[in-house]
């Protein structure tokens, strides 16, 4: 399969590689995927108090393009809301990349990754 | 040193100069370019002869007659002709039919058009090395049953049957035993007559030959009759009418007769490669070999890498030509079926590789291969979730993932 140069890119030099500590309370953490299907996300999401996510980080189980969508989720999400960020739509991940047909749950998978890192940390604060 | 280097013989071979020679002999004006069915003149009786050379050098190898070779145009059509060509010829005996469920989609498919014809068909599973036993198959003869379909060496594990002993066992029971041998004709000996094998096919395309051309062995003694599925000109005794491929079957003929004197030198040689290959990866922490390591091809390494997923392991290696258990290019998602029948779970197969080394591999290729593999799992497992847990002592099975 041949792989766009912006996957290619991500995949190569793959930025914000990394783990946060998931009991601190400024860190969301999602967790998608499984194993079984050949794709796990994990994104975390540093938030300061203005509720501006400060830093990203990921790490991925999968194949190029899913490396990649997650790689390139973390370089967006940061600077941006909670709101803003759960509201990235996996089209434009999959725009972006240009990923091809069968690559689309890659996209699907960072943005449900997304979705939850921003929920875990939501929960945190809702008590 | 080319890039990248080709670790994939398994799925396909280049042609040996030897036999490219012979062959680009069988196509121009001054060449042997006739047809064979031409009885009239000299063009006809010289490619009939080039032919019937071939068929003795392909019956050679497996110590046929010449007159029990049927030429095809490889494998999958020699799988598809003995499967149906005994199941429609012999149902008025029985309608069952044995296989397995690793063998290629070839044979796994023909049982499958059978199912819907009315024919039932049994899928043995193989143990978790990947052999199917003797006693699998005992067990799962019936009254009914006409025929057993097994593949000599697995093409994604490499694991060879114990053919001469479930041969005997058919032989014993009355029930015809086709033998899918495109994996092992020039890998592992084999005697049709002592392994009483009724119906073999192979092509010449995994040993060295040319693609497009592959054999039928059909037992005549004891006799094995075939419903025909090309009907024409009644060639290959009526069994598969078509103009014969003159430049192809001599292609495969020379290939074979190359098996024959070269084939154990070649194995000791390949074996020691493996080795080294092998010898370069097994250090490294959670990696498996799948299928047994000792009832097994010499060319043939599989080898799953925990943690890290096949396909980008792949895209790291696009220096070497090697195929995946993962078949996450494809829309299914679905990893390797033949893994999954080993009891392998989907992530193990995902992470599988497969290396098949051949007659131009060398020990720089190998050398230059561990390096890559090794660097390549070092940086997937950096980047996965799944070897930091690992690494954490977390259990994945004690995680409820959401399939997706």
């Amino acid at each position: 399969m041949a792989y766009s140069d912006k996957v290619l890119d991500h995949y190569e030099n793959p930025r914000n590689v990394g783990k946060m500590d998931a009991q601190d309370d400024t860190v969301g953490t999602g967790m998608v995927g499984a194993p079984a299907c050949g794709d796990v996300m994990r994104l975390q999401i540093k938030v300061g108090d203005d509720g501006v996510i400060q830093d990203a980080k990921f790490k991925t189980y999968g194949c190029g393009s899913a490396i990649a969508s997650s790689s390139l989720l973390t370089e967006w999400v940061k600077g941006r809301t909670l709101d803003e960020a759960a509201s990235i739509k996996n089209t434009e991940i999959a725009e972006e990349l240009a990923l091809p047909p069968v690559k689309i749950h890659c996209s699907v998978l960072a943005e449900d990754a997304i979705k939850a890192a921003v929920k875990d940390f939501k929960e945190k604060h809702s008590a | 040193m080319s890039s990248p280097i080709y670790f994939d013989y398994a799925a396909t071979t280049p042609v040996d100069p030897r036999v490219a020679q012979k062959m680009s002999d069988c196509l121009l004006a001054e060449g042997n370019f006739g047809n064979s069915a031409s009885r009239s003149h000299k063009f006809g009786w010289e490619a009939e002869e080039a032919i019937e050379i071939a068929r003795r050098q392909v019956a050679d190898l497996i110590n046929a007659d010449p007159r029990e070779i049927v030429w095809t145009s490889g494998a999958t059509e020699s799988d598809n002709l003995a499967i149906k060509g005994i199941a429609h010829f012999y149902q008025s005996r029985g309608k069952h039919i044995i296989t397995s469920k690793i063998e290629h989609k070839a044979v796994l498919d023909s049982c499958r058009q059978l199912e819907r014809e009315g024919f039932e068909v049994t899928y043995l599973e193989p143990d978790s090395k990947g052999i199917i036993s003797p006693e699998v198959v005992n067990e799962a003869i019936r009254e009914d049953t006409i025929l057993v379909s097994l593949m000599h060496v697995n093409n994604e594990i490499g694991v060879i049957t114990d053919i001469g002993a479930i041969g005997e066992l058919c032989r014993s029971k009355k029930v015809f035993f086709h033998v899918d041998a495109a994996q092992s004709v020039g890998k592992v000996d084999i005697d049709v007559a002592a392994m009483k094998i009724d119906l073999l096919s192979s092509c010449a395309h995994k040993i060295y030959g040319p693609k497009g051309i592959g054999i039928l062995y059909v037992s005549r003694k004891p006799r094995v009759r075939l419903e025909a599925q090309m009907h024409g000109g009644g060639h290959e005794r009526g069994m598969r009418s078509g103009t014969l491929a003159t430049h192809q079957i001599v292609g495969m003929g020379e290939a074979f007769r190359i098996a024959k004197e070269e084939m154990h030198a070649e194995n000791d040689r390949i074996m020691a490669l493996k080795q080294r290959l092998w010898d370069g990866l097994s250090d490294m922490e959670e990696v498996f070999i799948n299928g047994s390591p000792e009832q097994r091809v010499p060319g043939n390494l599989n080898v799953s890498f925990n943690f890290v997923e096949g396909e980008s392991l792949i895209m790291s290696l696009n220096d070497l030509a090697v195929s995946s258990g993962s078949a996450c290019t494809s829309a299914s998602l679905e990893p390797s079926y033949v893994l999954r029948a080993l009891g392998l779970n989907d992530e193990m197969a995902h992470s599988s590789l497969r290396f098949s080394i051949g007659r131009f591999t060398t020990e720089e290729n190998v050398d230059f291969a561990i390096g890559k593999i090794r660097a390549a799992v070092e940086k997937l497992r950096e980047l996965s979730p799944l070897w930091d847990m690992y690494k954490d002592g977390v259990d994945l099975d004690s995680i409820e993932w959401a399939a997706h």
